[in-house]
């Protein structure tokens, strides 16, 4: 029980539970609350995200709009002929520029065959030839037209409104060109974190807008990206949708917040990389990351010291157990020896006084002269008494010195019914004073024990003592039966004494409870009976009836497989027992 | 005339060489080797006078038979023999009205003094007694 891997195992199961005990928690608040926290976390910077876009396209939107109407306004109050007079063109275009700012670049009126018929603008663009642009094409068919952006006759990226008009029979276009630079402004302030950003495109994946950063190396992947979208039309009809992919110009995980403007002609997208994005999410994580990490290893290292030192703890006081363990049984024995006294004095006593008056006899005879009688038979007979009754006394030290030796704990191979034996003979003369029959029952059948025999000895001497006592006044039958049941050797210890109350019978293995008088018993006999016996690995139970009588029952493991050691003195005893005989 | 005495004791070999050293000395000694045994005698001679008696002794104890004894025959006197480890039982016989104890083993000539002092105190009570008694006619006579 007390060795030293007994002791690691202890350390180690105390270290497991210290760590999962601290750990499972933190673990699990750390898991659950980091998920929770990073899903509401990406939710709302998401709808930020959409917010966002959605707010520049709607600016975007009503940017546009705005432009057509003015233009309109211009159309339906301006009629073609005050148009066609460029020095009137001039006016309204001045006149626009003042109210709006740069944002009208020029103003012109375009015939039916896309000549420019009256200019008014930073450029020298009249009679420039639009029959075959595009924008003069559609305008013919949509009456109103907002160009995508293009380099057009200046060479310079801009756009366009195209208003068509109808005056005596024939048609015209009114055409104003919008300042890419200010347009541009609407989406080049959205700028988030390091790498969020807009830009607007048209759905051949050119750039409407000058994006923050060379992004030509992206254009063929963001023309997939649109393509993929045409095939969920309403979708984009739903205005915002975020996609999540790994941009291939940059490598990293970047999420794509596009949105369709102009009537889905264009698509504004808003990017960002996720890291980026979620920058403050992931410190938290990073965070919550490192914390678990010091607080694990912080765990870890605390319990495999503590669990280490509390080992250590127990390991120290077991050894103490232990020690105060024997230092019982060894009171113990000299206790019961001290009970044995009052028999064994009287068991010496009586051949002594033998011996006393056989050799006050001889002097009677010797003083009344060898030569009378048959005084020197009669001598011849009182010393051989005399040394028979010394060997009588031989034998009884002999049996004490065999018992009150040092206790030996060392576990040997016992013969139990030897053993036993001795031990009646040893109570033998008590038992006899106090009117006691000891019967035993030996089964021969039964096998070894693996005990201490000193111990064991201990066992019997103070269970016979106890049950004597129950039969103090009255005498009894004392009934010691061994045998085997299922590999158990049981012996049983019955008297037919005063048995023990039922409200002591929970108790009698406690150490210091004792019925007997102050003075006369310890109280220690059972407890240290206990002890041995559970170190052997047995067990001990108790039947008792009041006024019936108590059994003891004691099951001892048998040796088996346990190797026999040899005792040191039994052979020399053999020995001696031989030259005896 | 010297006392008639009964010696009480589990030991055989005690009690043999004890009654040959007292009848060398001039008493009448009877032997018992157990309680019963020595209340038998004591019913059947009804001649004895002290009761030498072993505390411890298997069966009947020490205690028992002088409770015997006196519960019977009052006048017997009593003189218990015992080991050290009995001394409180000798000294409870004291109390149940033995004479006296002694520790075994005893010196013989101690022991004779002791037979003789429980001997003269038995002789100074039946002659209160016999005096008691004659006093006892006279006054009925004197009716």
């Amino acid at each position: 029980m007390s060795s030293p891997s007994y002791y690691q195992g202890l350390a180690k199961t105390m270290m497991f539970t210290i760590i999962l005990v601290s750990f499972a928690p933190l673990f699990l608040i750390t898991l659950i609350v980091g998920y929770q926290y990073s899903v509401a976390y990406k939710e709302k910077v998401v709808a930020h995200m959409r917010e966002l876009v959605l707010k520049h396209d709607q600016n975007v939107d009503s940017y546009l709009d705005e432009k057509v109407a003015e233009i309109l306004v211009l159309a339906d109050m301006g009629g073609v002929a005050s148009f066609h007079d460029e020095a009137n063109l001039e006016v309204l275009h001045n006149s626009l520029v003042r109210r709006h700012g740069s944002d009208f670049v020029d103003l012109g009126l375009v015939n039916s065959q896309g000549v420019q018929v009256a200019y008014s603008g930073p450029f020298k663009l009249r009679d420039a030839n639009y029959a075959d642009a595009d924008w003069f094409k559609a305008v013919k068919k949509h009456q109103v037209y907002v160009s995508d952006v293009f380099l057009g006759l200046r060479g310079f990226p801009h756009f366009i409104i195209a208003v068509l008009l109808e005056a005596g029979g024939q048609e015209w276009v009114l055409r104003t060109t919008l300042d890419f630079i200010a347009f541009n402004k609407l989406v080049e302030n959205i700028h988030v974190g390091e790498t969020g950003m807009a830009f607007i495109i048209n759905r051949k994946g050119d750039f409407q807008t000058t994006p923050r950063r060379d992004m030509t190396a992206e254009v063929p992947f963001l023309k997939c990206l649109i393509k993929g979208q045409n095939g969920h039309l309403d979708l984009v009809r739903g205005r915002t949708t975020m996609v999540t992919e790994i941009n291939p110009s940059t490598g990293q995980e970047t999420i794509f917040m596009t949105s369709p403007i102009k009537n889905g002609n264009w698509i504004m997208v808003y990017q960002q990389e996720t890291s980026d994005a979620f920058s403050d999410l992931n410190q938290a994580r990073n965070l919550a990351a490192v914390i678990l990490l010091l607080g694990g290893i912080g765990i870890t290292l605390m319990a495999f010291f503590m669990s280490r030192r509390m080992a250590r703890k127990v390991e120290v006081s077991d050894l103490e157990k232990d020690m105060m363990n024997e230092q019982v049984i060894e009171a113990g024995k000299l206790a019961s020896v001290g009970e044995l006294a009052a028999g064994i004095a009287h068991e010496i006593n009586n051949p002594v006084a033998i011996m006393v008056e056989e050799a006050g006899w001889i002097q009677d005879l010797l003083d009344e002269g060898l030569d009378k009688f048959d005084n020197k038979h009669e001598i011849q007979r009182a010393l051989t008494q005399i040394r028979s009754q010394g060997t009588r006394c031989k034998d009884i030290t002999h049996k004490l010195l065999s018992f009150a030796r040092k206790i030996d704990p060392t576990i040997k191979r016992v013969a139990l019914n030897g053993l036993v034996q001795e031990m009646v003979l040893l109570c033998e003369q008590r038992a006899k004073f106090a009117n006691v029959h000891i019967k035993t029952n030996l089964s021969d059948s039964i096998q070894d024990v693996a005990a201490s025999p000193s111990e064991l000895q201990q066992v019997f001497l103070n269970l016979i003592n106890n049950a004597i006592d129950a039969m103090d006044p009255g005498g009894g039958e004392l009934n010691i039966t061994t045998r085997m049941d299922n590999g158990v050797v049981l012996v049983s210890i019955a008297d037919t004494g005063c048995g023990i109350p039922k409200a002591n019978l929970s108790r009698i293995f406690d150490p210091f409870f004792t019925t007997k008088p102050v003075g006369k018993g310890t109280g220690l006999g059972l407890s240290i009976i206990y002890g041995i016996v559970n170190k052997m690995g047995g067990g001990i139970t108790v039947k008792s009836v009041l006024d019936e009588g108590t059994d003891f029952i004691l099951q001892l493991p048998s040796a088996g497989g346990v190797e026999v050691v040899q005792s040191k003195d039994s052979i020399p005893r053999l020995l001696t027992t031989n030259m005896r005989i | 005339m010297p006392a008639t005495i009964l010696l009480i004791d589990d030991e055989q070999g005690f009690v043999d060489t004890m009654s040959k050293r007292l009848i060398k000395r001039g008493l009448t000694v009877n032997i018992a080797c157990g309680g019963e045994e020595g209340i038998a005698i004591l019913e059947s001679s009804q001649t004895i006078d002290v009761v030498v008696l072993d505390v411890k002794m298997p069966g009947l104890n020490g205690i028992d038979v002088l409770k015997a004894i006196k519960a019977t025959y009052p006048l017997v006197e009593v003189i218990m023999l015992t080991g050290h480890a009995t001394v409180e039982s000798a000294i409870e016989g004291m109390k149940f009205g033995a004479f006296d104890y002694m520790l075994k083993p005893c010196v013989i000539e101690e022991l004779l003094e002791k037979i003789d002092e429980a001997y003269d105190k038995k002789q100074t009570h039946e002659t209160k007694i016999i005096e008691a008694r004659a006093r006892h006619i006279e006054l009925r006579r004197g009716d």
